[in-house]
């Protein structure tokens, strides 16, 4: 209620209905269609056994209620609001490469090839390059340089979505069992993702080798060193 | 009749290196000078505007326009400047360069960094295997 300013605590200078008015969002384009309504008649026909009973009756589908609360009480207004899709910053451009500053592959420089749909940043080392696979990184980990690799080679598949991320999940053995290594498989890397990874990053690796020291530079680790003034850093 | 140590002066004619503000890192001109804290600078061919400048916040250098009457105006003071050559004068001296590449420097990307740190590296190796050669050459 940015508009209807307050002139006491929770009390806007306007109506609920003002400041609709004001916002004027009957305005805009309506998007979205309503599902198509089923008429339901309001009555059916029912046989009724007993002899005095007239043999039929109409019987209402929604039965009236038979208690009515003496005092309103409100519903509460249902939200129309919907998540948008992050907005990334205006330096972090499909090809950027990328100084990841967290997690096990802190320090590490990579590839950023594209945004999933949680928001995420989908990037890749290459994996040949400097041992960071295809992963998905926040922005807010992440120092965006002015490097830009060209991936109007690469395509990722549709199979690389947050999905592909998520961990299968185990069935629990007995905890005795486990103490003992009982019924313990070694975990197996999916071939599919590692072809995945591999069609990814050949074409990336490919256009990599076309900068001199491009590829050095991804497999170089970043640090701070003493003497950096990270203020007056630029990426 | 001793000599004074002092070369640069701040007069009318002196060209100025402007060290604070919009036009800084740019030359300029004195044109007048107001006060003991502060001179009217020009600087019509480098993009200074006429203004009054502190001399805290100026860098004497050692060209002037000898001619420049007091007060001249915007179009006397872009002839002179242009004819006495002090742009390409200033652009091959070694303070300009050195300024230069300072800012070249800061303005380096994390990958230009990794390639001068690369360079670097070279470098040094090929002066220790020179000093090498050297040193087994005059054993």
């Amino acid at each position: 209620m940015a508009r209807s300013k307050e002139i006491a605590p929770h009390v806007g200078r306007y109506s609920r209905s003002q400041v609709a008015a004001k916002r004027g969002l009957y305005k805009g384009k309506k998007t979205g269609t309503a599902p198509a309504k089923t008429e339901s008649p309001a009555h059916t026909e029912k046989t009724v056994g007993g002899k005095g009973n007239g043999e039929k009756r109409l019987v209402p589908t929604n039965k009236a209620s038979k208690y009515y609360p003496a005092e309103d009480v409100k519903k509460p207004k249902v939200s129309r609001k919907t998540v948008g899709k992050t907005a990334l910053r205006a330096s972090i451009t499909p090809g950027t490469v990328l100084i990841l500053l967290a997690g096990r592959f802190a320090g590490k420089r990579v590839v950023y090839l594209k945004q999933l749909d949680s928001g995420l940043l989908l990037v890749s080392g290459p994996f040949k390059i400097n041992g960071v696979p295809l992963r998905r990184v926040s922005q807010a980990y992440v120092i965006a340089t002015s490097t830009k690799v060209d991936i109007s080679g690469v395509s990722v598949p549709e199979t690389v979505n947050d999905a592909y991320f998520t961990k299968s999940k185990v069935a629990k053995g007995s905890k005795e069992g486990e103490f003992f290594g009982e019924g313990k498989e070694k975990k197996v890397f999916p071939e599919e993702k590692k072809s995945e990874q591999k069609s990814v990053d050949a074409a990336l690796i490919a256009s990599i080798k076309k900068v001199d020291n491009l590829a050095k530079y991804l497999k170089a680790s970043w640090g701070l060193s003493k003497g950096d003034r990270f203020h007056e850093l630029k990426f | 009749m001793v000599q004074s140590t002092f070369k640069r002066f701040v007069e009318v004619g002196r060209v100025v290196l402007v060290n604070d503000g919009p036009s800084a890192g740019n030359l300029a001109v004195i044109v007048e000078i107001i006060d003991h804290n502060r001179a009217l600078i020009d600087g019509p061919t480098t993009s200074v505007p006429r203004q009054a400048f502190p001399y805290r916040n100026l860098i004497l250098t050692p060209y002037t326009l000898a001619s420049l009457p007091r007060g001249a105006g915007n179009g006397a003071v872009k002839k002179a400047f242009e004819k006495a050559g002090v742009l390409e004068k200033w652009q091959s001296s070694g303070w300009a360069k050195k300024l230069a590449a300072r800012q070249q420097r800061k303005n380096a990307s994390d990958f230009d960094r990794f390639q001068i740190q690369l360079a670097k590296k070279s470098r040094r190796d090929d002066v220790r295997k020179a000093y090498i050669k050297e040193k087994k050459a005059s054993a």
